[in-house]
C-alpha cells in the first residue's frame, strides 16, 4: 500500500527516517512551515527557513525516493511577536506561489491572544489571493473552544470547509469538524495528541469520509513512520482495506490536490517531467531493506 | 565578454522568438501581460511571475534545432540553451527584460530572487548567468552557487556555461572542476575546460587522485584532461602507472593528456601505451565514464 504522510517536519529528522519512510511505503510527504521550538527574533531566519523547505529539503527527501512538498505561513506561536509577523506576511507572497506549495499553512491559534487572531484572519485572505488550501493548526490547550473558534473565523471569511484540513483533532473535535464539513486530520504523536490505538476506534466510530491521518513528527519525540504503523494496526483490527487507502493516503491526496500542486502522477509515473531535476541520478533507495513497520506488534503500537 | 558583443535585449528577443512559437495562446497572453509590467520595473510582479512560470508556460522542453542553437552561440558565443525548457527560458526573459541601467540596484533584484529560488528556479537562474547585463558584477553570485549542494544546481553552472571561464579567478574556476570530480559529474560539458587549464589545478587534481587511490577507491578518467599540459615528471609518473595499471578508459584518457604534454617523455609514454591518440576523444571517454 502506498502512504501519505501530509504533516511531518523533516527538517528535524535524519536520513534514517528517510529511509525507513521509503522503505515503508510512503510516497510523498508534506512538510508545514511552523515554530522550530527556538522563536525567531529575525525576518532572515524565516527566509532561510522558508528558502530550506522549497529547496534543500525537497532536493533531500529526492534522494530517498520521497516525493517532499510544503505549506507556508506563519504559525500562531510566532504571529505573537508583531514587528516580526508583519515581516513575515510581507515575504510571504513570494513563497506562496512557488512549486511544491500545497496550501497556506500551518496557521490558527496557539493561546488565542488578538494578535494571533489577526494574523490569523490576514492569511486566511492570502490563501483567497493565490488560490490554496489551508491547514489549520489547533491549539494544545483549550483545543475544544480554539477549534471552534477557528472554524467561524474561516467562515467568516467566506471560505468553504473543503479547501480546509483541521489538523490535531481528537475524540472531542472532530464530530463537529466533520458535520461542519471540513477534512479532519489526526495527529499519532506519542503521549501529548494521539495515540493509534485511539485512532483505530475513530475510524471504527466516524468511517474514512475526510478523516486523515499524520504524524506532526518533529523535533520532540515523535514517529516518523505513525502513518504506516497506523495503517497496519487498522489492517490488524478489522477495518477495510478501502478505508486505510482513504485515511492514510487518498483524502490527503484530495484535499490537497486543489492546490494544483500535488499530483498522483508525480510519484506514480517512472520519469515524471516536472521533477526531472530533483530526480535525475538520485540513487534512490535500494532495494529489500526490512519496513520498519512490521518489527514487533508492541513496536507497531504508539501510545 | 565585453557587454557591447552579447546584447540582453537582443537575447530577449530570441527567447520570445522561441516561447511564442512553442506556447499555447493563453500561456503566451500571461507572459505578454506580465513581461510589459516587468519592463517597466515593477518589483513584485517580476518575483510573483517568476514563481508562477512554470505552472502558466508548463516545463516541456524547448527542443531547440540546430539554426535555433546557431542563432545562439552567434548572439553569446558559448551559450548553449539546447537542454533548455520553456519555463527555464521564460524565467531568464523576466530577468533580461527588467531594468538593469544600474548594476548595483539589478544585483540587488536578482540576489533577492536567488535567496528565495525553489529548485528549479535557480537552476534558470543559474543557467542565465552569461545572459544577464552586468556580468563582471555577477562574479560572486556564481562562487557562491558552486558551494550548492544540489546536483542539478551545481550542474547549471558548470555544464554548458560560458560563465564560468570568462569570470572565475583562477582559485574558483579550479574549484568548480574538482567539485564536478568529486560529485561524479562530468567535465566535458564545462566550457572552456581546456583553455583554463593551469600548474595549479594539475597539482590540485593529481593530490586528489593520489588521495583516492590512497583509499582504495577510483577516479573519473577525465580528470587526466586538465593534467596533461601542466604535468610535471611526478604527474607524469601518475600517467604512466594509469596506463600500466588502468581500466580502458583510463588508458585512453592517459594517452590524450599525455598528447597535450610538451615534454618529450610524454611522447615516448604514448609509444608505449600501443593506443593512437587521433582515434580518442574526451568526449567519448566523458561519455563511457559517467
Ligand atoms: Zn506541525
Amino acid at each position: 500500500m502506498h502512504f501519505i504522510d501530509p504533516h511531518i517536519h523533516m527538517v528535524s529528522r535524519t536520513t534514517d527516517d528517510y529511509e525507513a519512510l521509503a522503505a515503508a511505503g510512503v510516497k510523498a510527504i508534506i512538510e508545514p512551515a511552523f515554530w522550530q521550538g527556538q522563536p525567531r527574533t529575525q525576518i532572515g531566519s524565516f527566509q532561510d527557513y522558508f528558502s530550506s523547505l522549497v529547496g534543500f529539503e525537497r532536493f533531500r527527501a529526492s534522494q530517498f525516493g520521497i516525493h517532499h512538498y510544503c505549506t507556508i505561513g506563519l504559525n500562531s506561536k510566532e504571529a505573537n511577536n508583531e514587528a516580526l509577523a508583519e515581516q513575515v506576511i510581507d515575504l510571504m507572497p513570494l513563497y506562496l506561489t512557488k512549486e511544491g506549495v500545497v496550501a497556506v499553512g500551518e496557521i490558527g491559534y496557539d493561546d488565542m491572544t488578538p494578535t494571533e487572531e489577526k494574523f490569523f484572519r490576514i492569511q486566511l485572505e492570502l490563501a483567497k489571493d493565490v488560490d490554496l488550501p489551508i491547514l489549520i493548526h489547533t491549539p494544545h490547550r483549550n483545543k475544544k473552544v480554539g477549534t471552534y473558534r477557528s472554524m467561524d473565523v474561516i467562515e467568516e471569511h467566506g471560505i468553504a470547509p473543503s479547501r480546509v484540513i483541521i489538523d490535531h483533532n481528537n475524540e472531542e473535535t472532530c464530530k463537529e469538524v466533520l458535520d461542519r464539513g471540513y477534512w479532519c486530520a489526526f495527529t499519532i504523536y506519542p503521549k501529548t495528541k494521539m495515540g493509534n490505538e485511539r485512532m483505530v476506534d475513530i475510524v471504527k466510530q466516524f468511517g474514512s469520509d475526510r478523516v486523515i491521518v499524520d504524524s506532526s513528527a518533529d523535533w520532540g519525540v515523535s514517529d516518523a513512520l505513525a502513518v504506516p504503523k497506523t495503517a497496519n494496526l487498522m489492517l490488524q483490527r478489522g477495518i477495510a482495506p478501502t478505508d486505510i487507502e482513504l485515511v492514510c493516503y487518498r483524502n490527503a491526496l484530495t484535499a490537497y490536490a486543489q492546490s494544483g500542486q500535488f499530483n498522483e502522477s508525480d510519484w506514480l509515473n517512472t520519469a515524471p517531467v516536472d521533477q526531472r531535476l530533483l530526480f535525475e541520478g538520485n540513487s534512490v533507495l535500494r532495494g529489500g531493506q526490512t519496513p520498519r513497520v512490521e518489527e514487533t506488534a508492541e513496536q507497531g503500537i504508539i501510545r | 565578454m565585453p557587454a557591447s558583443i552579447c546584447s540582453p535585449h537582443d537575447i530577449a528577443t530570441l527567447l520570445e522568438r522561441w516561447l511564442t512559437a512553442r506556447l499555447e495562446p493563453a500561456a503566451l497572453a500571461w507572459l505578454d501581460e506580465k513581461l510589459q509590467a516587468v519592463a517597466a520595473g515593477d518589483k513584485k510582479t517580476l518575483f510573483l511571475s517568476f514563481g508562477l512560470t512554470a505552472r502558466k508556460v508548463g516545463k516541456n522542453d524547448l527542443k531547440l534545432n540546430s539554426d535555433d542553437l546557431a542563432a545562439a552561440s552567434t548572439l553569446r558565443p558559448g551559450w548553449n540553451p539546447r537542454f533548455w525548457t520553456v519555463d527555464q527560458a521564460a524565467r531568464v526573459l523576466f530577468v533580461l527584460k527588467f531594468p538593469a541601467t544600474e548594476a548595483e540596484p539589478f544585483v540587488a533584484v536578482l540576489d533577492q530572487l536567488f535567496a528565495a529560488g525553489e529548485v528549479h528556479e535557480l537552476v534558470a537562474l543559474y543557467q542565465g548567468l552569461p545572459l544577464y547585463p552586468h556580468q563582471s558584477a555577477l562574479q560572486l553570485r556564481c562562487a557562491e552557487g558552486q558551494r550548492t549542494n544540489i546536483p542539478a544546481v551545481f550542474k547549471a553552472i558548470a555544464h554548458h556555461n560560458p560563465f564560468p571561464s570568462e569570470q572565475l579567478n583562477e582559485d574558483q574556476w579550479n574549484q568548480l572542476v574538482l567539485k564536478c570530480l568529486f560529485i561524479g559529474i562530468a567535465l566535458d560539458p564545462i566550457f572552456g575546460i581546456d583553455d583554463r587549464a593551469n600548474a595549479r589545478l594539475a597539482k590540485m587534481l593529481t593530490d586528489f587522485a593520489h588521495e583516492r587511490w590512497a583509499a582504495k577507491r577510483q577516479v573519473s578518467p577525465e580528470l587526466w584532461r586538465c593534467v596533461g599540459p601542466f604535468a610535471d615528471d611526478a604527474m607524469l609518473n601518475d600517467l604512466e602507472h594509469v596506463l600500466k595499471t588502468g581500466t580502458e578508459p583510463e588508458r585512453q584518457a592517459a594517452t590524450l593528456a599525455l598528447e597535450s604534454c610538451p615534454a618529450p617523455r610524454a611522447a615516448q609514454l604514448i609509444n608505449t601505451s600501443g593506443l593512437n591518440p587521433y582515434h580518442l576523444s574526451w568526449s567519448i571517454i566523458a561519455a563511457a565514464s559517467t
